[in-house]
């Protein structure tokens, strides 16, 4: 992370803040996605807010105790909850109960594949279950850090302690490890289904060239990457950790091996959140002291979405045709954003 | 208590070798009226007879963290647990951690001080380590756990001491005195101590290391000590035991604690390398390290605490008039490289 050019002073930064459509959601959000054009805010426990372009509101309740995770492919919104269940909102705003974990443990990690499968954890098991199928496990050697699909084909890649476990469901024993010592809690797959990435427990990534396993370490992080992202197309990945934007560059077939990351919208603080936006090369950070920032990726120019106050950013999404940006803190103050 | 401490959530780690009580602790804990909510993390589920809907199962798993020490172990389910706990502040008042009796205290400990986001929203207020006086002195013998524990403790609640005679307590208290002489020790039947004895402790608060003094010398047993500061060589491989006014000494075969003092001002430049250098290469040893220091041309206190390797240290608050200016460290630990420590420390105090 040396080869870093900070922007020239800026005498005054574009804003949009007067754009902003402000939004109280009055608790605590951990993510926020698209359900059509209606953002879905989700709450630390009991409710998820849906919003609709002109901001009004709807809370539904959805579970009882508190939301752990929560993933979205647009359609519907699969939660996991404290009290062992794996809960769905749908368009409508119709919840029901997905799955239970027969001793009730807390749902710790949730996938959705683009076909409908639904992935969950609770401990060192992972669950899958396709549309009408039934539900497989898989148990791993330690607590599932996360979960992801593979872009293609039915495979679930398991992150743990010390590596990552490719699961195909539907083929019996088989199942790859990719190691690497230490505790491995987030996982992506590229786009192009050529690269795995976890997020540590230690501040730094470290991915997998799929074909052969060749080792990808993407370090010098000052704090835990919790925020990744997937540029439009797959060619980089927007991560938070820093007081500037690190994109990792995943054009070429070496990934980011031997390459240094992009460093765009350095402040005085950390960045907390990515998105990027799903169709231009655009994206957009979150910060620890409030501030929201859309960048390009190419130039590193910026525009303030929401300046320097309140409290730390813990939730941003654009929807699918990328005509709209939410935003939220951690006390619940959120916006909507129209392009 | 700063302001940001005080905005952490405090997390109490029980532990004790199996059997001794930590459970009637933990649901004495839960049942009593003191109008305050707890979570608690805890590694069998439905012993607990109480009902409360924040109780988390654990699983124990110690990781090593990748930054080459081989003794910086972490508990990554309560990395994950208290990062759930975490955003649901307001829904309780403090956190107990319920480890299992073959438990070692440190990995639990360490994630306090390793893990950022624990260490940013919660924070170590006492490991409280429950021990059978029927039992202990043989578990002292035969499960190094139960060494660990009682080794580790900021308080030590000696439980079922109806079932022993007074010789056996005195004696069992000795047997804990040797490992670890400044725990505050509560002696129970049916673990039935005082909660504000075991709960808001403040043990890891450095603003709350206020003296180092072995705890017996404070006990409420009446006996005079003062003079008897370990200072004197230790004498392994015997039990020896010379009678100071009844309390028996003994000397644990590999688990020990000792002192070191000086009223010379100590140079932060030479003292602060050489106690780093000390716990980087023996702190794999030294379970749990505290210490008052006096530093030259600085009129503030200045207090760290470690375990393992790993150690915080911070001004406290200014040297008051007429209070001795002296620097107090002690270390607990097994297998200590005694001589070796104290010769390191001759060596960096100023002639």
């Amino acid at each position: 992370m040396s080869d870093f050019n900070p922007l020239q002073e800026q005498e005054s930064i574009v804003s949009v803040t007067d754009r902003v459509l402000p939004v109280a959601i009055g608790a605590s959000v951990t993510s926020v996605h698209f359900l059509g054009d209606k953002a879905a805010f989700v709450g630390v426990e009991e409710k998820v807010t849906l919003v609709d372009p002109a901001g009004a509101m709807s809370p539904v309740e959805v579970a009882f105790g508190g939301i752990l995770c929560s993933t979205s492919d647009g359609k519907r919104i699969v939660m996991g909850c404290d009290d062992g269940k794996v809960v769905v909102l749908d368009r409508d705003g119709a919840v029901s109960t997905f799955a239970t974990d027969a001793k009730r443990r807390w749902i710790d990690s949730v996938a959705l594949h683009p076909d409908g499968a639904v992935a969950w954890s609770a401990g060192k098991t992972a669950f899958v279950q396709a549309p009408k199928g039934e539900v497989k496990s898989f148990e791993v050697p330690s607590t599932v850090g996360g979960l992801a699909f593979a872009p293609k084909g039915l495979r679930l890649a398991i992150a743990h302690y010390n590596g990552v476990t490719l699961w195909f469901p539907n083929m019996a024993g088989n199942a790859e490890v990719l190691e690497w010592a230490g505790s491995h809690l987030g996982v992506t797959f590229s786009p192009d289904n050529k690269f795995l990435v976890t997020a540590m427990h230690e501040p730094a990534l470290h991915g997998w060239r799929l074909v052969d396993g060749k080792h990808m370490r993407m370090t010098g992080y000052p704090a835990r990457v919790r925020s990744i992202s997937w540029s439009a197309g797959g060619k980089g990945l927007a991560t938070s950790g820093a007081d500037t934007v690190i994109i990792w560059p995943f054009a070429s077939k070496d990934g980011p091996m031997g390459k240094e990351p992009a460093m765009l919208a350095p402040l005085k603080a950390k960045v907390t959140m990515v998105a990027c936006h799903p169709k231009q090369d655009i994206l957009a950070a979150g910060y620890s002291d409030g501030t929201i920032l859309m960048v390009r990726m190419t130039d590193g120019a910026e525009i303030l979405v929401r300046a320097n106050k309140g409290q730390p950013v813990t939730a941003l999404g654009w929807n699918a045709k990328g005509t709209l940006l939410a935003f939220a803190d951690q006390d619940g103050d959120a916006g909507l954003l129209e392009l | 208590m700063s302001e940001a401490t005080a905005n952490k959530i405090p997390v109490t780690v029980l532990t004790g070798y199996l059997g001794a009580g930590k459970t009637t602790l933990l649901n004495r804990i839960l049942s009593e009226k003191h109008g305050k909510k707890y979570a608690v993390i805890v590694n069998e589920f439905g012993e607990i007879g109480i009902d409360n809907d924040l109780i988390i199962g654990a699983d124990e798993e110690v990781f090593e963290m990748n930054n080459g020490c081989v003794c910086c172990t972490v508990r990554g389910d309560l990395v994950r647990i208290l990062d759930g706990l975490m955003k649901r502040k307001g829904k309780f008042d403090a956190i107990i951690v319920e480890t299992t009796g073959l438990a070692d205290p440190a990995p639990v400990a360490q994630t306090f001080f390793v893990d950022e986001d624990v260490q940013a929203h919660a924070r170590l207020d006492a490991v409280v380590t429950v021990a059978d006086a029927k039992w202990l002195s043989d578990r002292l013998k035969d499960a190094p756990e139960a060494k660990n524990q009682i080794a580790f403790a900021d308080v030590i609640v000696l439980n079922k001491i109806d079932l022993v005679s007074k010789a056996e307590l005195a004696e069992v208290e000795a047997r804990i005195r040797a490992i670890n002489p400044y725990a505050k020790l509560h002696k129970t039947e049916r673990a039935q101590v005082k909660l504000s004895d075991v709960l808001e402790r403040g043990a890891f608060d450095l603003d709350r290391i206020l003296e180092i003094e072995p705890e017996f010398l404070n006990a409420d047993d009446g006996h005079d000590h003062h003079g008897h500061d370990h200072d004197h060589g230790h004498h392994h491989h015997h039990d020896h035991d010379h009678g100071h006014g009844g309390l028996k000494h003994y000397h644990d075969e590999d688990m020990h604690s000792m002192s070191l003092r000086t009223d010379k001002a100590l140079d932060a430049s030479t003292f602060m390398p050489w106690l780093q250098d000390l716990m980087a290469k023996e702190g794999g040893k030294i379970l749990r390290s505290k210490g008052i220091l006096s530093f030259s041309g600085d009129d503030d206190r200045y207090v760290f605490q470690g375990v393992h390797m790993m150690l915080e240290g911070d001004h406290q608050r200014p040297w008051k008039d007429g209070e001795k200016r002296e620097s107090r460290l002690v270390f607990i630990g097994r297998d200590l490289p005694e001589q070796l420590i104290r010769d390191g420390f001759e060596n960096v105090i100023p002639s």
